[in-house]
């Protein structure tokens, strides 16, 4: 059985074809992920990829952990939305245990849900940028992110990892410096954003290495999960804050931006114009957000009832579910986590197979890919 | 479309398996013989168009595995939890769905990695994070005899 499977693994599409790995150690993997790339002279014939270099057995850990614990392990999944993913773990408990959080903590998290995602986004963009050569975006990429990791060092005491909530609400009150810090922020990003187009988005040389690269059809969008910008630059409306809105976002009017195009440079578009709508959406609760506690009275040990339970929440990168089935115990019988990134990644043969080699760093690059949140 | 509408809608259908209301989300089990046609008719059905699978689990409850299946549609944006149960810890073995949601193809993988649960039919069928020859960590059973040697 293991021999017949190893014989597998090595099965080459087409005996004329040259193989080389990208990976595991590739600056364009930005992470630890191996491309097995089929070419044929520049052209990518075939791309499989091979992940598990760092998987760490995420949900396994999980069985033995209790509730309030897992919490600080969800943020090492994607460590640019580590907010959301503890926010979508202390949501589907809440769920679970029937509690309703207060206003404040509502607000609370929707507001730092949106500056994770410009920081995330911001992030992106400045490596999307390096991948494809224009090193000094990278800088200023870093520069507003390092703004927005200020504020989260201030309020949530920790910097990258914040493990900011808790189940039943978040871990401390804002600081009294939060909102002004986050208005003079989004000043700052208001002025720097269209910057970002000058050097970027309107050079020639990136548009004519993402125009018309790697197409992503609505219907292979929806076919294969893609979530997030990357599938919404193909016209696949998946916003979860629109579906199945969770949090402040039943308070706050925003657009779910869309293209048809579902090319490299849409899905980068997408991206660029979600920062401006979390600008927008910050905009409506920073100067609104109620009083009251930050955190809800829980149970020292907190045990769900009995059952499955299913909490869908947007990431910078798409779609994250949480999946709990609970058999009354202090710990979970079993926690599912549907990453983004997991099934952004498995597109890419499709997008990419016929394409230049070089293309393939575009068109990974865009689709926004974080190593440990396929693996996990 | 409303809890209870779905609900109704998939009484009408005729698909033979048990419709459970209490939860979050309508579920349907059916029996793994059924699997692929249930499938099919909830992704072709005009009324439910289920042509995106969200997630793809499974559950091993020591006597047999529950294979989790949520569905929702990209019209209709509902959501509808697909279950099938697998009693064979041996050799277990069910359809696979990847012709009808290629997204099912690397989230089967998965599942066939950490529990060791066979697709009939699947393309490309061999483990995606661990080597060949470890055991399946997210069975109950599992031990590892590394973890026995740190204690």
């Amino acid at each position: 059985m293991a021999a017949e499977e190893t014989v597998k693994n090595v099965i080459v599409p087409n005996e004329s074809d040259y193989i080389i790995n990208i990976g595991p150690q590739h600056p364009s993997t930005h992470g630890v992920m191996r491309f097995e790339t089929s070419l044929q002279g520049e052209t990518v014939t075939h791309i499989r990829p091979h992940c598990g270099y760092i998987h760490r057995g995420m949900e396994k850990m999980c069985e033995k952990d209790t509730y309030p614990q897992i919490v600080h392990l969800t943020d090492r999944m994607d460590y640019l939305s580590a907010h959301m993913y503890n926010e979508a773990f202390c949501l589907c408990v809440e769920k679970a245990l029937q509690v309703e959080v207060p206003e404040r903590v509502k607000y609370i998290r929707t507001i730092i849900d949106e500056l994770t995602r410009i920081q995330s986004h911001a992030l992106w963009w400045c490596a999307n940028g390096m991948d494809l050569g224009a090193t000094s975006c990278f800088f200023y990429g870093l520069r507003e992110r390092d703004l927005v990791l200020d504020i989260f060092e201030e309020t949530c005491h920790a910097r990258f990892l914040q493990s900011y909530n808790t189940p039943g609400g978040v871990m401390f009150d804002l600081h009294p410096n939060f909102q002004k810090r986050v208005k003079d922020f989004l000043i700052h990003l208001r002025k720097k954003l269209p910057e970002y187009d000058k050097l970027l988005t309107n050079n020639i040389i990136f548009r004519q290495r993402t125009e018309g690269i790697g197409v992503l059809s609505k219907e292979d969008a929806i076919a294969y999960g893609v979530t997030g910008p990357s599938g919404r630059g193909s016209g696949f409306s998946c916003d979860v804050r629109k579906i199945a809105p969770y949090s402040a976002y039943p308070y706050v009017k925003f657009e779910e931006k869309l293209a048809t195009e579902g090319d490299s440079f849409a899905r980068y578009r997408m991206r660029m114009d979600e920062m401006w709508e979390s600008a927008k959406i910050i905009d409506q609760l920073i100067d609104n957000i109620p009083d009251g506690d930050y955190q809800v009275k829980m149970k020292p040990v907190i045990k769900l009832p009995e059952g499955e339970y299913f909490q869908r929440v947007e990431t910078a990168k798409g779609e994250l579910d949480v999946f709990i089935v609970s058999t009354g115990e202090k710990t979970p019988y079993r926690v599912h986590f549907r990453t983004p990134c997991f099934s952004n990644l498995f597109i890419i043969n499709k997008l990419v197979s016929g394409l230049k080699i070089a293309d393939l760093i575009a068109v990974s690059g865009s689709l926004d890919l974080i190593i440990p949140d396929i693996d996990r | 479309m409303e809890k209870q509408q779905i609900i109704e809608s998939l009484k009408g259908m005729g698909i033979a398996g048990e419709i459970n209301e209490t939860r979050e989300y309508p579920e349907i089990s059916v029996p793994a013989e059924t699997l692929h046609d249930t499938a099919l008719k909830l992704k072709n059905s005009p009324e439910f168009n289920c042509d995106f699978m969200v997630s793809a689990t499974a559950i091993d409850w020591k006597t047999h595995f529950t294979v989790v299946y949520h569905l929702t549609s990209s019209t209709f944006h509902h959501v509808v939890v697909l279950k099938t149960n697998v009693s064979d810890r041996e050799n277990p073995e069910i359809d696979t769905l990847m012709d009808i949601w290629p997204a099912a193809e690397f989230k089967e993988r998965e599942i066939f990695d950490l529990f060791g649960i066979k697709f009939k039919n699947h393309s490309d069928l061999r483990r995606l994070f661990l080597e060949d020859g470890w055991g399946f960590p997210l069975r109950k059973d599992y031990t590892d005899e590394r973890i026995k040697e740190l204690k």
